[in-house]
């Protein structure tokens, strides 16, 4: 066993920041599921199919564009499309004659929509990996105090705070967030004053598949592009989403936190055992508060 | 305006209404009264198509509308007012409001004359409704069937656990909806409530309408008021 005594300060300002960029993929993914959770009452497993989806489209829209600064943009705005148009027909086609199921149902539906998924994947790209350099501007990394930190991660910290601050407003100050939040909690009356909650559903619906797309497509220049990627997301995600709070996007910020910062600072302090360091975090915070953090919209 | 005939509903097996009928006529506030368990809900909900009859028709300004989708039956002009409130929690009370807003018109309901319909709402605008009071609570679900500008409004025990002062006050503002021009079906257990506010009654009970006459027929019929309503 090797616990490393020789943590300095700058090691672990620099996990940290890697930590948060991570936790920035986490969040805009978890805050889509818990979305569609939260007003849907859908546990949509097939979000992490969604996700890889958005990583391929993101490769295949970039690299007709020769990885070239321009088509990593292109991509970032076409992939999680792709994907929102691919949940659309879902959506419609299957999940709207579905609300009034109970939750299993909906959780084998969802699961059969991730395996149709995985699927199309599979047929469209192989199953060989794919991989994607980052635009120019974004490749490299600069220096904080001695330590290297990738100009990408940085790029991801901007983000973050942008989908967060997003999701805000439009949760918040737009009239579709104000009856997606009226409906979370009583669709039926929400139907009573002459609202067709099925179309808010849709855009719910889209909305959140949509965040899976864009969680996708940012991460794709940094790791590789397999399949499989849709498995190891899906589960951090529900994970976020529990101890976060069903359907709260800021308990899907706090719980992305903590998953993101315990696994990168484990890496500094135990590298062989980091990937219990979030797990762990996850029981601790569900023994003290089974129910989540922040107030679940159940 | 409305029109119900013989309608039947369950919830899932059980068998709730028994053919319950009635009508009411444009400008009238007619009221729907009976005992704790009665039916009254259940039958301003199969109205409102939440829980559909599985027999029987609904008529609603001419037009059969059995088995609508309730967003389709307040699209068409019915505001309901159900007996637990069911205020968005999560919303300010403005916010319950706004997302209400329907049909606007000149000389429709607004924000604005809502809350000079009922000025208290005004002072706790920004508060969130799970945090209001019965009484703040009730005028709030009524004032979010108005925002919907309805032309007839189902209104389910409105005055149900409020202190006095309130009821006077909610009574005074059903009878100026009347007053202009609003059509009111009243589910109500309290007889006196409803002789006050309604120009005709229904009396129900068991799932079905045991009597039907006018305001004055019922306060003096005390057969039935021993019957069927506990007084
Ligand atoms: N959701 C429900 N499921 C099953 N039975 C119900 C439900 N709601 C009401 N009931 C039953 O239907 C009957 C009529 O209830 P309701 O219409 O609410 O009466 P009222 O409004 O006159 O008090 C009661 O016997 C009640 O127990
Ligand atoms: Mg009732």
């Amino acid at each position: 066993m090797e616990f490393s005594a020789t943590v300095t300060f700058s090691a672990l300002m620099q996990q940290v920041l890697v930590g948060l960029s991570r936790t920035t993929i986490l969040f805009i993914v978890a805050s889509g599921l818990s979305l569609v959770l939260g007003v849907l009452r859908i546990p949509n497993v097939a979000h992490g199919s969604l996700y890889m989806t958005g990583a391929f489209v993101t490769y295949t829209v970039a690299t007709l564009f020769g990885q070239s600064t321009l088509g990593f943009w292109l991509a970032l705005i076409v992939a999680p499309l792709v994907v929102a148009l691919l949940s659309f027909i879902a959506e419609r086609g299957l999940f709207c004659h579905l609300y009034e199921r109970e939750h299993m149902m909906l959780l084998l539906f969802t699961f059969a929509f991730s395996l149709v998924i995985g699927d199309l994947v599979k047929l469209v790209w192989g199953s060989d990996y794919r991989s994607l350099v980052a635009p120019v501007f974004l490749q490299g990394s600069f220096s904080i105090s001695g330590f290297p930190f990738p100009r990408y991660n940085l790029f991801l910290l901007v983000i973050g705070p942008l989908v967060a601050a997003g999701l805000w407003f439009l949760t918040n100050k737009t009239k579709i967030g104000k009856i997606a939040r009226a409906a979370a909690v009583d669709r039926e009356m929400v139907g009573a004053i002459g609202i067709n909650v099925s179309w808010v559903f849709a855009a719910v619906f889209v909305i959140g598949c949509y965040l899976a797309g864009l969680g996708g497509a940012l991460v794709a220049p940094t790791q590789n592009i397999t399949q499989g990627m849709d498995h190891a997301i899906i589960i951090e995600a529900f994970l976020i989403v529990i101890i976060g709070g069903l359907g709260n996007i800021w308990g899907a910020l706090l719980g992305a936190l903590i998953f993101g910062l315990t696994d990168s600072i484990g890496i500094l302090l135990w590298p062989q055992f980091a990937i219990v360091f979030p797990y762990v975090a996850v029981v601790t915070v569900l023994l003290f508060r089974p129910q989540g953090l922040l107030k679940s919209t159940w | 305006m409305l029109r119900v005939e013989n309608i039947h509903t369950y919830y899932q097996l059980s068998h709730i209404l028994f053919g319950v009928s009635l009508e009411v006529g444009q400008g009238e506030i007619v009221c729907l009264l009976g005992r704790n368990g009665a039916g009254k809900s259940t039958t301003m909900k199969s109205i409102m198509g939440l829980t559909p009859p599985k027999q029987g028709t609904i008529e609603f300004k001419g037009k059969v509308c059995t088995g609508h989708k309730p967003y389709l039956m307040a699209r068409m002009g019915i505001g309901f007012v159900p007996d637990d409130r069911r205020v968005f929690a999560d919303l300010t009370v403005g916010e319950n409001l706004e997302i209400s807003e329907r049909n606007v018109h000149e000389g429709g309901w607004n924000k604005d004359r809502v809350y000079n319909f009922f000025p208290a709402l005004r002072s706790i605008d920004a508060r969130r409704a799970g945090f209001l009071s019965g009484g703040e609570q009730q005028m709030l679900t009524i004032a979010r069937a108005l925002m919907t500008n309805p032309d007839f409004i189902l209104l389910d025990e409105p005055t149900e656990g409020l202190a006095p002062l309130i009821v006077n006050m909610l009574e005074e503002q059903i009878a100026r909806l009347k007053e202009s021009g609003l059509t009111v079906l009243l589910a109500e257990q309290n007889l006196e409530v409803a002789l006050r506010l309604s120009d005709r009654g229904y009396v129900i009970d068991n799932g079905a309408i045991q009597y039907h006459g006018t305001r004055d027929d019922l306060s003096s019929n005390e057969a039935v008021r021993n019957k069927y309503l506990c007084v």
